[in-house]
């Protein structure tokens, strides 16, 4: 049967994980070609380290990165892209994440109110 | 080296004012290097390390630093910075975007390779080394790109100081009131590196924010 996995992980799941534990369950599930969805986003300083790890991992036809897109959440002041920014703090509200394989994971429209992407198989 | 000597060199180096390092960062193609290389050609006494540009993605893949830049803005004031161009900030790099250019697959596996590790070694730097951030954005293009919207957020979680620069405001479709609008936190300055259009209004923004 042909498809795609889905894995979403709950805020409570990934509360107590160690950001590199976090990341590197994020990487293997998206390498296998899993799509993962986190009910809470990450800090920013994890982004910045998914961003790193992922440029180490990335393999000719094999891997060639990540598609990641966040659901706004509640709005902050400031403009529109305040809601994206300001996330992965408890305080600050959880924002669920999209991060999938980039040659499977395809945004199609993001807004406010909006997240849609398309999915295909690898 | 007497006491007084030695007290005096501890003070100069302990209140010596450090010069700072000041990363460009952006997307792929936002126009980082014609920054970078306008910099050092309008300040730089001695010439400095001109980056290559191109229409190719991720032409820059190791990041180039060009030291010691006083820059001189309209009131008199000055900053001495470390100008450092970085490689365009992505999520992916495959390597068959590049064949499309006319690149051998050789080639475009080699010039992929050297993309990835200069993203990571960009993002670390960040995370490490840098004191403020010209952050460019193509203003033809939609700022709501995922890569903008980490890319800003991990830049104020570092509290970093943040001047956005709305690149090619010379090409018609540029609108660089959709890119104010998206950041009204941070100055943005619309301007075109390329052609040099309001890059003056860059560089008081650069002294007023970093100095």
């Amino acid at each position: 049967m042909q498809g795609v996995r889905v894995d979403l992980i709950s805020a409570n799941r990934l509360r107590n994980m160690p950001s590199t534990e976090k990341i590197q369950l994020i990487l293997e599930r998206v390498r296998e070609g899993t799509i993962v969805i986190l009910e809470s986003g990450l800090s920013p300083q994890e982004q910045s380290e998914l961003i790193e790890m992922t440029m180490m991992q990335i393999k000719p036809d094999q891997f060639s990165g990540i598609e990641i897109e966040t659901y706004p959440g509640r709005t902050r002041q400031g403009g529109v892209l305040s809601r994206f920014i300001h996330q992965g703090s408890p305080d600050e509200g959880s924002r669920l994440t999209v991060i999938g394989p980039a040659n499977q994971l395809t945004l199609i429209q993001k807004n406010k109110d909006l997240l849609s992407a398309w999915i295909t198989t690898g | 080296m007497g006491f007084s000597q030695t007290f005096s060199m501890l003070l100069s180096r302990l209140f010596q004012k450090k010069t700072l390092r000041i990363g460009i960062y952006g997307p792929p193609n936002a126009g980082k290097t014609t920054l970078a290389n306008r910099i050092t050609h309008d300040w730089k006494e001695v010439s400095g390390n001109d980056g290559k540009i191109s229409d190719i993605p991720h032409e820059t893949r190791k990041a180039l630093r060009n030291e010691n830049i006083s820059i001189t803005g309209s009131s008199g004031n000055s900053i001495t910075i470390d100008i450092v161009d970085t490689p365009g900030v992505t999520t992916k790099v495959d390597y068959n975007e590049f064949l499309e250019f006319g690149l051998c697959k050789e080639e475009a596996i080699k010039r992929a390779r050297e993309a990835t590790e200069g993203v990571a070694e960009a993002m670390h730097w960040l995370r490490e080394d840098i004191d403020g951030v010209v952050y460019m954005m193509d203003a033809t293009e939609d700022p709501f790109i995922q890569v903008n919207i980490m890319m800003v957020g991990i830049i104020e979680s570092r509290n970093l100081p943040v001047v956005i620069a709305a690149n090619k405001i010379d090409l018609p479709d540029a609108a660089p009131h959709t890119i104010r609008n998206a950041f009204p936190q941070h100055p943005v300055i619309p301007v075109s590196c390329l052609e040099g259009m309001k890059i003056d209004e860059l560089y008081d923004a650069m002294i007023r924010i970093f100095r």
